[in-house]
């Protein structure tokens, strides 16, 4: 058994990783949610973001301020992604396999410009940490949850209480009916699709703040991400944190407890124990 | 014989032609290449067995494929097995795996083929998490040198090629197979509308079980040979992503809907892709095989082969004169066919059937009217077992219904339309009229009920229309289409769920001597409708139902007049 003080240094690495699996859940909850599209190439612009943030924070740029560049620009991305889905009409499936196109072109690209081999972003932020009583809560990592959760409370107030919100959620119930009432359903979703993309490059930046970076991890992250979109139900800006962080400190604690390499089974368990028992939570 | 020979003597022959080519003395470069090929057509047509053609994509290939890679690394590899003892236990492994993941979910109420697609994804990295962390790697990777293969050819690479053909071609056999079989068309309809395969009589759970497995244990089987071939295995060639986008990329491109889609596509794409690999440019090719799954999945949805989707009928319109009658004609009885106690049926807060009562006499034209919203379309979906019931009890020929599953309900001689028609879109008239009988009371083979199909089309006047596909009918012809479906499989009981709806008057008339005559054929008849015209004329006996209650039974006039119903109609005066 371990000590106290290792116990409770997992369970808060578990809180800040979980965190960055509700950041990266966040665009997709609310693309297949809302918009029925399962984007997978999010992870690939997640990955796109934190190495043009580290290719702008080696020229000098503060990380957090190249937001205001990748943002802009990636919210372009996410209209013409939805465009392209609607203007074909590809159904929910199919949006699968086209956004796993879109991966792998962005992957080659990636590996294309930065090649195949790990990248780590310096910055000033990467070294500071704090001892709290007994815990080091470094710097990176609390960025990442402040950023999950005051992005994911946002969103999800602006869907509830904002007529703009309640405009989109209509539409996604049913888009003929909404569009009779007055809401322009198809510029609602191109704005949508835009924001779940613009989220993919402020995931990007706390990816590249506390990750080593290299193409082949994209991959590594589709499972336990999908699995906190699942299990946190669809459409709900507040689900993957939740089970995001719920996932982090289970997988913490199988390290901590049991050995590390078996951590990538704790999403999967979890994924099928709530499709068992819970299924009308992922029945979108 | 002579199907045999016109079907099965061309295959061989090919596959005869192709097993000379390592004994004519080509440089090794020839075997090698084409054995890719041929392993990659194993892969991708295992693949389409279940996917394809029922529509539950898998993106975790690999991780099935990887199962058969360790079974004969670790058997041959490390425990000394020979190669070819390996091979059984390379197929076993996977195709019990497969059975086990889907025994899991495709129990789930809530799966549909995205989540089956996320599902298998992720098995991928459970099944490489356990790989890796157990004696079966443990990291290191997998050496093969020491394994004999054995010498089927003048050369080691030409052995390989010559297994790999026997697999290919064994694998594409079975895929045809199950393309032409009831198999295949129970598939099919999966892929098309899971419910309404279900309640016509396709064991859907089992059907998708045994795909699974069978896709399972091929891939298996090329992981295991593929195994000694590369000669040194490791968890991350092994188990990857990329081998899982690559095998639904070639079955896209070649077309998911026909049997030999995926190997003409992975043919194209192992052409390509070497290619690419051997030249300065791999990344750029790996961009654009992305680009070319893009391409083909907005353009060309249905593939390379996708104008031959439609399968081709087995059974002439001329066979439909020699099919026989099963069911005797009926007479009128007292006797009941159907008798339903005190059915229960909730959605959340609304109580659909409150405890309905009702009995069915063998051979009456049973009407069933009532308000809308009074329960008539939830008892239907009840009694067929789609919806399952509440409490109550339901007894057919003296078997309880409550509690079995929709297939068992069908065979057992119970059929309905669906008031707003639900076609399999991607079956020609023809095969969804051919569906029921396949997986009726007496399950026919595909080309016998394809004939009795064409005797349904006939007595519906679809004759016409029989390659078409159910999106070009008009409405009334998609009605028409959906009684001959209920009516193919001859079912004692037949559920007709306000088929007149939208016709016009003289339709009407038409349709009122169709279902007499569907009476006269030997069918009892539950006739649940609007148009009181066509009631009055034709029913035995009215069930008057509202708010989930039988309020009324009785003579058709008789029942008309209870100030009851009247009051169900029209509303009780105000005082």
């Amino acid at each position: 058994m371990p000590s106290l003080t290792l116990l409770g240094q997992s369970i808060l690495s578990g809180v800040f990783i979980g965190a960055l699996y509700g950041l990266l859940g966040l665009g997709l909850t609310l693309s297949w949610g809302l918009l029925r599209q399962i984007n997978l190439a999010h992870f690939a612009l997640v990955f796109l973001g934190a190495y043009l943030n580290y290719q702008l924070a080696a020229a000098g740029l503060d990380p957090l301020l190249t937001l205001a560049v990748t943002a802009p620009a990636f919210f372009v991305l996410g209209v013409a992604l939805h465009w392209l889905l609607a203007r074909y009409s590809v159904s929910p499936l199919n949006t699968l396999l086209v956004t796993f196109g879109f991966m792998v072109m962005i992957e080659s690209l990636i590996q294309w410009v930065w090649t195949a081999d790990f990248r780590r972003m310096e910055t000033h932020y990467g070294n500071v940490r704090w001892k709290v009583g007994e815990l080091y809560v470094p710097l990176p990592e609390l960025l990442t949850l402040i950023i999950a959760v005051v992005l994911a409370s946002a969103v999800w107030a602006t869907l509830r209480y904002t007529d703009l919100g309640k405009a989109m959620r209509a539409a996604s119930e049913d888009a003929p009916v909404a569009a009779a009432f007055g809401v322009n359903e198809k510029l609602l979703a191109l704005l949508l699709s835009g924001a779940c993309a613009a989220f993919a490059a402020v995931a990007g930046i706390c990816l590249a703040l506390s990750h080593t970076m290299a193409p082949a991890q994209i991959y590594a992250w589709i499972g336990v991400v999908f699995a906190a979109v699942m299990i946190g139900g669809l459409g709900n800006p507040l689900g993957p944190l939740v089970a995001g962080i719920f996932i982090g400190v289970s997988e913490a604690l199988t390290m901590a407890l049991i050995a590390p390499a078996w951590a990538p089974l704790v999403s999967f368990t979890l994924l099928i124990a709530f499709l068992l028992f819970r299924p009308q939570r992922v029945a979108a | 014989m002579r199907f045999f020979l016109k079907n099965w003597v061309p295959f061989l022959a090919v596959g005869a032609a192709f097993a000379t080519v390592p004994f004519m003395g080509l440089p090794a470069f020839y075997e090698s290449f084409l054995y890719l090929v041929f392993h990659w057509i194993v892969l991708a047509t295992s693949w389409n067995l279940l996917s394809g053609y029922s529509g539950y994509f898998s993106f975790g290939h690999a991780a099935f494929f990887g199962a058969g890679v360790y079974g004969t690394a670790v058997l041959a590899g490390k425990l000394g097995w020979p190669f070819l003892a390996t091979l059984p236990v390379a197929a076993a492994v996977p195709a019990l795996l497969g059975v086990g993941l889907g025994a899991v979910v495709f129990r789930l109420p809530a799966l549909r083929g995205e989540l089956f697609a996320l599902i298998t994804l992720a098995l991928m990295f459970v099944f490489a998490t356990i790989v890796l962390n157990t004696p079966l790697d443990g990291g290191p990777g997998v050496y093969m040198s020491n394994v004999a293969v054995p010498a089927l050819a003048p050369s080691p690479s030409g052995s390989f090629y010559l297994m790999a053909l026997v697999l290919a071609l064994a694998t594409v056999g079975i895929a045809y197979s199950v393309y032409r079989a009831r198999f295949g068309s129970g598939l099919f309809a999966i892929h098309d509308d899971e419910d309404v395969a279900e309640v016509m009589g396709v064991p859907t759970y089992r059907y998708k079980l045994a795909a699974l497995a069978l896709s399972c244990g091929l891939a298996g089987l090329a992981g295991g040979i593929h195994s000694v071939f590369v000669s040194y295995v490791t968890v991350g060639e092994t188990f990857s992503g990329w081998m899982a986008l690559n095998v639904i990329l070639m079955a896209a491109l070649g077309g998911t809907r026909h049997w030999a889609g995926p190997a003409v596509g992975a043919t194209a794409v192992t052409i390509m892709t070497f290619y690419f690999t051997t030249s300065d440019y791999a990344i750029a090719g790996r961009a654009l095989v992305g680009l070319i799954f893009i391409v083909v999945i907005l353009f060309m949805p249905n593939g390379l082969l996708g104008r031959f989707a439609v399968r081709k009928p087995l059974a002439t319109q001329a066979s439909a004169a020699a099919v026989v009658q099963t069911n005797a004609v009926q007479e009128k009885t007292e006797e009941p066919i159907l008798v339903v106690r005190g059915a229960k049926k909730a959605f959340k807060g609304v109580q659909a059937l409150a405890g309905v009562d009702l009995e069915v006499r063998r051979g009456e034209i049973l009407g069933l009217v009532g308000p809308n919203g009074s329960g008539k379309s939830t008892l239907i979906n009840v009694v067929s077992g789609h919806y399952p019931i509440d409490g109550g009890s339901m007894v057919f020929e003296g078997r309880e219904l409550a509690g079995e599953a929709p297939h068992r309900v069908a065979r057992s001689g119970i059929a309905r339309t669906y008031q707003i028609p639900r076609p399999f879109a991607h079956l020609s008239v023809l095969e969804n009229v051919a569906l029921p009988p396949m997986f009726g009371q007496v399950a026919m083979d595909r080309a016998r009920a394809e004939s009795e199909a064409w005797r349904w089309l006939e007595f519906t006047n679809l004759s016409a229309k029989a390659n078409r596909l159910p999106g070009e009918l008009n409405l009334h012809e998609r009605k028409f289409l959906e009684l001959a479906r209920a009516l193919a499989s001859r079912p004692k009981l037949i559920f007709l769920d306000e088929v007149l709806s939208g016709l016009t008057p003289s339709e009407i008339d038409g349709a009122i001597r169709t279902i007499r005559a569907i009476r006269d054929q030997g069918a009892t008849v539950v006739f649940v409708e609007h148009v009181m015209r066509a009631v009055m004329e034709l029913t035995d006996r009215v069930v008057v139902l509202t708010n989930g209650r039988s309020i009324a039974q009785g003579a058709p006039r008789e029942v008309m007049r209870d100030q009851q119903v009247i009051d169900a109609y029209l509303g009780t005066a105000r005082a």
